[in-house]
C-alpha cells in the first residue's frame, strides 16, 4: 500500500468516526425535542386552563362554558385504590416466592418468564378479558357483574399491576444479603416472620419504589377502562355504577368538537402528568440514593 | 447483573430437631415451656420451646405466596379463556376467512371489509394498518434509539449521563393518552401543514405519499407518535445489553489502533446485536399494542390505500372506538377475535424478545468470545 492510499484511507476513518459521533448526537437531540415539546405545551395550555374550578366542579354540559374534572379525580383515586388493593399484595406475594423460596426453581423461571411477557400484552385485551368476566357475566358469583362498573375497572387496573409489582419485588428482596437473613433464622425467629419483618422491610424502600411506578403505569391506562368503568359525566362513587377517570374524561374531551372542552383536557393531562413525573422522580432519588445499594 | 449465590435452606424447626434427635417425638413443643421438665435448658433453648414449632405456619405461608405467584399463569388463563369463549361466534361464522376474506358492497360495489349493520366482518384492514404504523415506527425509531444508545454508552460526558438517561426514561412514563393529546393538537397540524406536502412533492411519485388526504390524520401521524413512544424502550434496552459487553472487548479493538466508531462497531455493537435485536423487538411489541395515541391520530377507517398519509385502523384501535359501542353480538364476537388475534401477536413477539434479552444480558455470548 502506497503512503498516499494509507493517508487517504487513515483520513476517511476519521471522516467517518466523526460523522457518526454527530449523528449520534443529532439522534440525541432528535429525541430530546419531542420531550422537551409535550411538556412545554402540556405547561403551557394546562397552566393556563387549570383553575379552581377544576378540581371541584363536574363536568358541564355540552356547550356550556366552565365545569371541571372534580368526579374524575375522585373517580381515578378510587379505581386506583381497588386497583391497589388487587395488585399490591399480589404481586408481592409472587415476588416473595420468586425470591426466597423459589429461587433456581422451574416453576420460579416460569413465573418470571410469564411475568415479563405479561407486563408487555395490550392493555387493550386486558379490557376485553375483564369485561367477559365481569362485564358481561348475567348471572356471575362475582359481584357487581353483569354492567359496566368502578369495580370490574378497577379489577383490570389491578390485574396490569401484578407482574410489574411481582418483578420488581423479586429484583428488590434479591439485594438483602444473605446474612440477614441467617441472623434472623439463627435467633430462631420462624421463616415466615424472617420473610416478612426482617427480608420484606429491609427491601421495602426498594417494594414501595416499585410499587409506585406499577401505580404510576396504571394510573394513566385508558384502554382498559373504555368498557370496564365507562366513564359518568355526574357524582358517582358507588363500585356499582359506572365511574369516571381522568385518562377517560381527557379521551372524550380530546375528540369533543368544543374548544372549552379542549382546554379541560390539556389541565387535566398537566395534573395527571404532574403525579406521574413526581412519582417517578421520586423513585430515581430513591433508588439512586442507593437505600440498597450499600447492603449489596 | 445478579450474581446468584446459592445458600442451603435454614430452618428453625430442623434446627431444633438436630439440638434433641433422639427424643423429639415424646416431647410436645406446647407444653414443654412452662413444665417442670425444661428446668435444666438454657434460657435458650427455654424461650425456643416455648414459642413452639412454626412448622405449620411456615407451610401456610409458603403455599400463600406460591398461590400469589401462580396468580400469573391464572391471569394468562383467565385471558385466554375469555377471549376464546367471546370469539366463538365469529369464529363459526369466519372461520379463517376472516383474516383474509373481503366483501363487495350490494349498493356501492366497491370492496368493503368491516360492516356491522350487514354483518360482514373482515380483520384485514385491522391488521394492515397496525402491521404498517408498527414497522413505520420501528423504521423511524431504531436508527434514533441506537444512535441515543451509543452516545449515552460511549460518547457522552458523565455529567450528562444522568440527566439524560432519565429524560428518556421520562418519556417512558408519560401515559399513552398524553401522547395521544400532544399529537391531536400539535403534532397533526404541524405535518398537515407542513410534512406532508412535502413528502408528497418529492415522494410522490412512488404512490406511497399521494394528496388525497387533508386533515392530517393516518399512517404517517400514527407512526411518528408510535416512534416517539416505542424510542425510550429500545433505547433503554440497548443501553443495558451495551453497558453489559465487557471493557476488555473495547480496550482489545482500540489497542489495534481502531478509531472511536470502529471500536463501537466491532467491539460493542457485534457483540451486543442479538440483544439489540431483542430490545427492536420488543419494542415492536409495544406498537402493535399500543391502542390510545394511535386511536386518536390514525383516522378510524377500515379501508386499504397505499398511500401512506391517508386515513387507517389499527386491530387496538378499532377495538377502543366500537367495543362499548358494538350494534351486535356478531359485532362484539368479532372484535374480540381481533382482541385475540392481537394478545396471540403480541404474546408470541415478546417472548421471543425477551429470550434474546436473557441470552444477552445473562452474559452468554459476550463471553464466548
Amino acid at each position: 500500500m502506497s503512503t498516499g492510499q494509507f493517508h487517504f484511507r487513515s483520513r476517511m476513518r476519521r471522516v467517518t468516526d466523526v460523522a457518526v459521533t454527530s449523528l449520534a448526537i443529532l439522534a440525541t437531540l432528535i429525541v430530546v425535542a419531542p420531550l422537551v415539546a409535550i411538556f412545554g405545551y402540556l405547561l403551557y395550555k394546562g397552566t393556563a386552563s387549570l383553575n379552581l374550578a377544576f378540581f371541584t366542579h363536574v363536568p358541564a354540559p355540552p356547550g356550556e362554558l366552565g365545569g371541571g374534572m372534580a368526579n374524575a379525580i375522585l373517580g381515578s383515586a378510587i379505581l386506583l385504590m381497588l386497583a391497589s388493593a388487587i395488585g399490591i399484595p399480589v404481586g408481592i406475594g409472587g415476588g416473595i416466592f420468586l425470591a426466597e423460596f423459589g429461587r433456581g426453581s422451574k416453576l420460579a423461571n416460569a413465573v418470571r418468564f410469564t411475568a415479563d411477557v405479561l407486563n408487555g400484552v395490550p392493555s387493550i385485551v386486558m379490557g376485553v378479558a375483564v369485561y367477559g368476566l365481569i362485564v358481561s357475566q348475567q348471572h356471575s358469583f362475582i359481584p357487581f357483574s353483569g354492567h359496566f362498573s368502578a369495580f370490574s375497572g378497577g379489577v383490570a387496573l389491578g390485574i396490569m399491576m401484578i407482574p410489574t409489582v411481582c418483578r420488581t419485588t423479586e429484583e428488590m428482596l434479591l439485594m438483602v444479603p444473605h446474612a440477614v437473613r441467617e441472623a434472623a433464622l439463627g435467633l430462631g425467629v420462624p421463616n415466615w416472620r424472617s420473610v416478612l419483618s426482617i427480608t420484606v422491610r429491609t427491601a421495602s424502600p426498594g417494594i414501595i419504589t416499585g410499587c409506585m411506578l406499577a401505580f404510576a403505569r396504571v394510573a394513566g391506562e385508558t384502554a382498559p377502562l373504555i368498557f370496564t368503568a365507562l366513564g359518568n359525566q355526574f357524582w358517582s362513587t358507588s363500585l356499582k355504577d359506572p365511574i369516571a377517570a381522568l385518562p377517560l374524561q381527557i379521551w372524550v374531551y380530546a375528540l369533543s368538537p368544543y374548544d372549552d372542552w379542549h382546554r379541560l383536557a390539556w389541565a387535566g393531562a398537566l395534573v395527571l402528568i404532574v403525579l406521574i413525573v413526581m412519582a417517578v422522580s421520586l423513585v430515581r432519588f430513591v433508588t439512586s440514593r442507593g437505600v440498597l445499594k450499600g447492603t449489596s | 447483573m445478579h450474581v446468584e449465590v446459592k445458600v442451603p435452606e435454614f430452618r428453625v424447626p430442623q434446627a431444633q430437631n438436630q439440638l434433641e434427635p433422639a427424643n423429639r417425638r415424646d416431647r410436645n413443643p406446647a407444653d414443654t415451656g412452662s413444665g417442670g421438665r425444661s428446668e435444666g435448658h438454657s434460657p435458650v433453648r427455654r424461650f425456643l420451646l416455648a414459642r413452639g414449632n412454626s412448622a405449620f405456619t411456615d407451610m401456610g405461608f409458603h403455599w400463600l405466596m406460591v398461590l400469589c405467584a401462580l396468580s400469573i399463569f391464572g391471569i394468562v388463563a383467565l385471558i385466554v379463556w375469555e377471549l376464546l369463549k367471546g370469539s366463538d361466534l365469529a369464529w363459526a361464522n369466519f372461520h379463517f376467512g376472516f383474516f383474509y376474506k373481503s366483501y363487495t358492497d350490494t349498493y356501492s360495489g366497491q370492496t368493503s371489509y368491516w360492516d356491522p349493520v350487514n354483518g360482514q366482518f373482515s380483520a384485514v384492514p385491522f391488521v394492515y394498518g397496525t402491521l404498517v404504523s408498527s414497522f413505520l415506527a420501528l423504521l423511524i425509531a431504531v436508527p434514533l434509539a441506537i444512535g441515543v444508545a451509543i452516545f449515552l454508552t460511549e460518547m457522552c460526558p458523565r455529567a450528562l449521563r444522568a440527566p439524560l438517561a432519565f429524560l428518556t426514561e421520562l418519556l417512558a412514563a408519560i401515559p399513552s393518552i398524553v401522547y395521544g393529546l400532544w399529537a391531536v393538537f400539535e403534532l397533526v397540524p404541524l405535518l398537515r401543514v407542513d410534512v406532508n406536502p412535502l413528502l408528497t412533492r418529492y415522494l410522490g411519485w412512488s404512490g406511497l405519499f399521494s394528496d388525497d388526504n387533508p386533515t392530517g390524520l393516518g399512517f404517517v401521524a400514527a407512526a411518528v407518535i408510535l416512534a416517539i413512544m416505542i424510542l425510550p424502550i429500545i433505547s433503554s434496552l440497548t443501553r443495558e445489553v451495551m453497558t453489559a459487553v465487557p471493557h476488555s472487548q473495547r480496550e482489545a479493538v482500540l489497542a489495534l489502533g481502531a478509531t472511536r466508531w470502529e471500536m463501537i462497531r466491532m467491539g460493542v455493537l457485534r457483540n451486543a446485536r442479538i440483544g439489540i435485536v431483542g430490545g427492536i423487538i420488543l419494542g415492536l411489541g409495544r406498537a402493535l399494542g399500543e391502542t390510545m395515541a394511535v386511536t386518536m391520530v390514525i383516522g378510524n377507517t377500515p379501508e386499504i390505500h397505499k398511500s401512506l398519509l391517508s386515513n387507517g385502523t389499527s386491530m387496538a384501535s378499532v377495538l377502543a372506538n366500537e367495543f362499548a359501542e358494538a350494534v351486535s353480538d356478531l359485532h362484539r364476537s368479532a372484535l374480540i377475535e381481533i382482541g385475540l388475534a392481537l394478545f396471540i401477536v403480541t404474546i408470541i413477539v415478546n417472548a421471543l424478545a425477551q429470550l434474546l434479552v436473557w441470552a444477552v444480558t445473562r452474559g452468554a455470548p459476550s463471553q464466548a468470545h
